[in-house]
């Protein structure tokens, strides 16, 4: 009967439906219900998402898939962004260019995430894909304008070029000039990232000016604030525009040229640069403010008072960055302006500073929950929290589903009654039963996990730092959240029987990170030993571990589920515990 | 005391717990103000190659925040960006490597991240696992086996602390941790 039904579809029919199938989620379930749907589906799979680059081999990829068109790799763990995994980690994408070259001649589309990117690497690129397209290089390294130049030059049909994030080298050379005359089809820049000059601005103009079709066009800090009406003008159709510096001695005539240049641009929706602002030019974006729905003000040192009177003209905003110069007073105002908020990311304008320098509390967090019924995502640093606030928070925002906390000094209890901040995450957790990302900070016991580990049930990533006091927080997190694919955790004091009690959940997880924390070495041997499907890593850049006793901790750890064995490509500071290990280094 | 409190708390809360640990964790989380970013490993035998590693004299008054290495999360690109103005100065002054004779690969430190000597020295010690030795105008290092110098604007080998802090700042290329024996002869420039 089974043999009937599977012969009962064509080939071609199965295709043509599995096309409608994108998630992989779904693909995935798609391809183990019988022998032929997965082959079918494997033929007819158009894009990959790979969430960690050493989880499998380029060769198994390539096996597997045969005809891919785009794809997207990440690399080095997520704390790297704040540069706490050493320099040389890994997270090299060569090999698997020149894996693709060969096998995808019709490769259109590349995202990489925290990967290096070498100049060789964009030359192989440039050369080997007739028919590429997209280039998204969101926190990368390792490459210069060199490379670029490459692509430039010889991407015909180049759609998207976007360096979000990314360490560039500036070797000069004038790379945009490199894109031919003939050249017409970018929709999509974002150089926000490059330094001060490498981009040849009159290159930059005639670029934007053929190209017709451009709709997103972020600049970097180098292009000036008087430019910025030329360029408009010869783009009035973009919708996602980043200007460079925005600050210019205040002429009306520099002034009303770029009020006009940003009252030409009808379907703007989003902005964002504004690098040393002069606060007195603000009002010229007033023109496009009221169908603006993403605002990154968040390179911008513009007082509380002007970013008032800004937020009043931007009833439709949907998401926005800024800095805490915002203060309380202007997440107030926020809060009665923006109703369609849904995220809202509030930096530190002096992180390092001892001395509170803006007066932003917990009281602009709840100001704005309370108030924005649609806010699903939160990214606030600050000084001082209470249980009552995040209690506050969870009760009338259940339906967060990103809220990352940064109270900057490590270990800062709740400041009306000095207990741990416990009771409040515990609210969040209970509350916002969809979840999906949290980060903790302040002072926080085992509780908390308990907590966590109990309601948390869809979360998906957890960033843990200077928080708990035993094995058992770390505990209730592996065994309590079914959800879970991402741990991160700093200096706190988990150790050697969570990891060993809860081995195999973390086959089930993409990856784990513990720095400073009180794992043993002894522990990630055995861990290396019994777990052949996880590489477990240990980064010690004072020399090898086992010039130490095993029960010395390691200095950091990184684990990660593969099915394509240890890496090869490690520094000298890098070991990876698997059973050969002893006899590798003896 | 707001502990006494918690512990009130406790009669009221379901508890999922190994026995004997919820008390000890309540005191350990009175006496959290000890801000230490080293792990507390009380039980172990305390190995001099142990205990180079990590310092648990947590009776030290808590760290500047520049102690805390790499804290708060901010990234680097956005720490840049918080500059004022760059001038030719201070930008020669921010990022600078640091390398150590002996470890094969080498480290960027900010150098506007802290705030004087002390800050820069305890965070090169924490880095790099060793120790600097005492500081003198005359002898320059005593005591250790490693020592911190700079190369600066003009090329020349200097060593760490004998300039005023910003005038180091504002001239240090890079940092080198040398061996006490090749460094010998550095600090008696006077």
């Amino acid at each position: 009967m089974q043999k009937k039904m599977e012969c009962s579809l064509p080939d071609e029919v199965l295709e043509h439906v599995f096309s409608f199938i994108r998630s992989d989620k779904d693909r995935n379930a798609a391809s183990v219900v019988c022998k032929s749907w997965y082959e079918i589906e494997r033929w007819c799979r158009r894009r990959l998402f790979i969430g960690n680059c050493y989880a499998v081999s380029p060769r198994m990829v390539i096996r597997r898939f045969p005809e891919v068109r785009s794809i997207e790799l990440k690399g080095k763990p997520h704390f790297a962004d704040y540069n706490w995994v050493p320099d040389g980690w890994g997270g090299y994408v060569l090999p698997w260019i020149v894996e693709m070259v060969g096998a995808y001649p019709w490769l259109e589309e590349i995202r990489l995430k925290r990967m290096v990117v070498t100049d060789e690497c964009l030359e192989l690129i440039a050369k080997s894909f007739k028919n590429f397209k997209v280039l998204v290089l969101f926190s990368c390294e390792g490459f210069s304008t060199d490379g670029l130049a490459a692509i430039a030059a010889s991407c015909k049909n180049l759609r998207e070029l976007d360096l979000q994030e990314s360490d560039v080298d500036d070797l000069g050379g004038h790379w945009l000039s490199h894109f031919p005359e003939t050249y017409t089809s970018l929709v999509s820049l974002n150089i926000s990232c490059l330094g001060s000059d490498e981009v040849s601005l009159s290159a930059l103009e005639r670029l934007v000016g053929r190209c017709t079709n451009l709709r997103t066009l972020r600049l970097n800090r180098a292009v000036p604030l008087d430019k910025i009406a030329y360029i408009l003008r010869r783009a009035p159709q973009l919708v996602d525009f980043g200007t460079g510096t925005y600050s210019a001695d205040l002429q009306t005539d520099v002034f009303s040229s770029l009020a006009g240049a940003f009252y030409s641009c009808k379907e703007l929706r989003s902005l964002s640069g504004f690098w040393d602002v002069v606060p007195a030019y603000l009002p010229a974006i007033y023109p496009v403010c009221s169908r603006l729905t993403s605002l990154n003000l968040s390179y911008a040192a513009i007082q509380s008072p002007d970013l008032i009177k800004l937020l009043r003209h931007c009833p439709s905003l949907q998401r926005l960055l800024v800095l805490d110069y915002i203060e309380d007073s202007g997440l107030e105002a926020l809060s009665s302006s923006c109703m369609d908020l849904q995220e809202l990311r509030v930096f530190p304008s002096d992180p390092f500073g001892v001395e509170r320098n803006v007066s932003l509390t917990e009281q602009g967090l709840v100001s704005v929950c309370l108030a924005c019924p649609k806010l699903q995502s939160v990214l606030y640093f600050c000084r001082q929290m209470s249980n009552a606030a995040l209690v506050t928070i969870a009760q009338n925002r259940p339906n967060l589903t990103r809220f990352r906390l940064c109270i900057m000094e490590p270990r800062t209890a709740d400041y009306l009654t000095l207990e741990p901040l416990d009771v409040g995450f515990g609210a969040i957790v209970e509350h916002c039963k969809d979840l999906r990302r949290l980060s903790l900070s302040g002072l926080l016991t085992d509780r908390v996990f308990e907590y966590i580990g109990r309601y948390a049930k869809k979360l998906e990533m957890l960033s843990v730092a200077f928080a708990g006091e035993s094995d058992l927080g770390l505990h209730y997190v592996l065994s309590g959240c079914e959800s879970l694919r991402k741990l991160e955790v700093r200096d706190s004091p988990f150790g050697d029987k969570a990891l060993l009690a809860n081995s195999a959940k973390l086959e089930t997880m993409r990856s784990l990170w513990m720095s400073s924390c009180s794992v043993s070495f002894g522990t990630c041997k055995l861990l290396g030993q019994k777990m052949p499907r996880l590489n477990v890593e240990v980064i010690d850049e004072s020399g090898p571990p086992d010039s130490r006793p095993d029960i010395c901790p390691v200095d950091k750890l990184y684990i990660y589920r593969s099915v394509a064995g240890p890496r090869f490509d490690m520094p000298p500071f890098v070991w990876t515990m698997d059973e050969d290990y002893a006899l590798r280094d003896s | 005391m707001a502990f006494e409190k918690d512990f009130n708390l406790d009669a009221t809360e379901l508890r999922l717990g190994l026995p004997g640990t919820s008390e000890e964790s309540e005191k350990q989380a009175s006496t959290t103000l000890r801000i230490s970013n080293k792990r507390a490993m009380p039980d172990m035998n305390e190995d001099s190659s142990v205990a180079a590693d990590k310092k648990c004299d947590q009776e030290t008054a808590p760290p500047t925040k520049a102690q805390v290495v790499g804290w708060p999360p901010i990234r680097s690109y956005r720490k840049n960006s918080l500059q004022t103005k760059k001038t030719e100065a201070e930008t020669c002054g921010m990022y600078v490597k640091v390398s150590m004779d002996g470890a094969p690969y080498l480290r960027k430190i900010d150098l506007k991240m802290y705030k004087g000597y002390p800050e820069l020295l305890k965070a090169l010690e924490d880095m790099f696992k060793f120790k600097v030795g005492k500081y003198s105008e005359r002898e320059g290092y005593n005591g250790s086996e490693f020592v911190p110098t700079y190369e600066d604007k003009d090329g020349d080998l200097m060593l760490v602390g004998d300039v005023p802090w910003e005038m180091f700042t504002n001239s240090c290329k890079r940092l080198r941790i040398m061996k006490g024996s090749e460094a010998r002869g550095l600090g008696c420039v006077v």
